[in-house]
């Protein structure tokens, strides 16, 4: 059963959302839940504002790499902010794309 | 419910030249973003990798890699570079140095830093004991990647139901 906000959203077959325009915080907390998340903390949020502000610009979800880089947070942190996955994790609670991009 | 066991890739990195270090960091990078449990086995010259005093300085030698075309230094085409003047001097540093900008340029991380991003990932390093017998190294000549040193059965005992890839 899908979850109220996650309604009429755009989806491709992996779950990723096409249309960053739809976005909202609710639905990042949802499919936060979904990917086993039960909470967004602040340093949630500061990784989630970077993506979306790449998104934003280049259209494409950044790589962990640029992530870590450009969000000021280490790979360990990473890794234990959005356990098993972050790659995908992050990007699908972003309402961005797959990431692109080797490293 | 039955637990699902997560999928596990095991590396074994047999090679320490530049080119051929790659692989296993990239993909295991990739594996690791991705949810799937990492190990990395160093053995023979794939030691060099996680080797404190090696890992900085890895070469790639143009000389008997016919793949290598002069099209690295742009010029246009597929124009080998004569076996012969791989043998000069300062070949094999040209090569290497060349490789080296061109993945920075990139954005590709160093061996040491995607070592370490590897690492802080959960990816889990080992050290082939009869390789490190071999060249004589110890625990201490690793990176602190290298969790430890363990033998060929240790290896099977850790990888059991891994896809195994060989390098």
């Amino acid at each position: 059963m899908t979850a109220p906000v996650l309604e009429n959203l755009k989806l491709d077959a992996e779950g990723f959302m096409t249309d960053p325009s739809q976005w909202t915080k609710e639905i990042a907390m949802e499919i936060a839940r979904q990917e086993g998340i039960e909470t967004l903390t602040d340093a949630h949020w500061n990784i989630i504002e970077f993506c979306r502000k790449v998104g934003q610009q280049s259209g494409k979800a950044p790589t962990l790499r640029q992530i870590t880089e450009g969000a000021g947070v280490s790979t360990k942190e990473l890794f234990a902010l959005f356990p098993k996955g972050p790659a995908k994790k992050v990007a699908k609670i972003s309402g961005l794309g797959k990431p692109e991009g080797c490293v | 419910m039955t637990e699902e066991k997560n999928r596990h890739m095991a590396f074994i990195c047999s090679k320490g030249n530049l080119d051929m270090v790659y692989p296993a960091l990239v993909m295991g990078w990739a594996a690791l973003g991705n949810g799937i449990d990492v190990t990395i086995f160093f053995t023979f010259w794939g030691l060099d990798m996680v080797n404190k005093a090696r890992v900085d300085h890895l070469e790639i030698p143009p000389l008997a890699n016919t793949s290598m075309k002069m099209n690295m230094m742009g010029v246009p085409g597929y124009i080998g570079i004569p076996q012969w003047m791989g043998i000069l001097p300062g070949m094999t540093p040209f090569a290497t140095a060349l490789m080296k900008s061109k993945m920075k340029k990139l954005g590709v991380p160093t061996v040491r830093e995607y070592l370490e991003m590897l690492s802080d990932a959960g990816a889990k390093m080992y050290a082939c004991k009869m390789s490190v017998d071999m060249f004589g190294l110890k625990q201490d000549d690793f990176l602190p990647c290298v969790e430890k040193i363990v033998t060929a059965g240790d290896f099977m005992d850790m990888t059991e139901g891994a896809q195994i890839i060989f390098i």
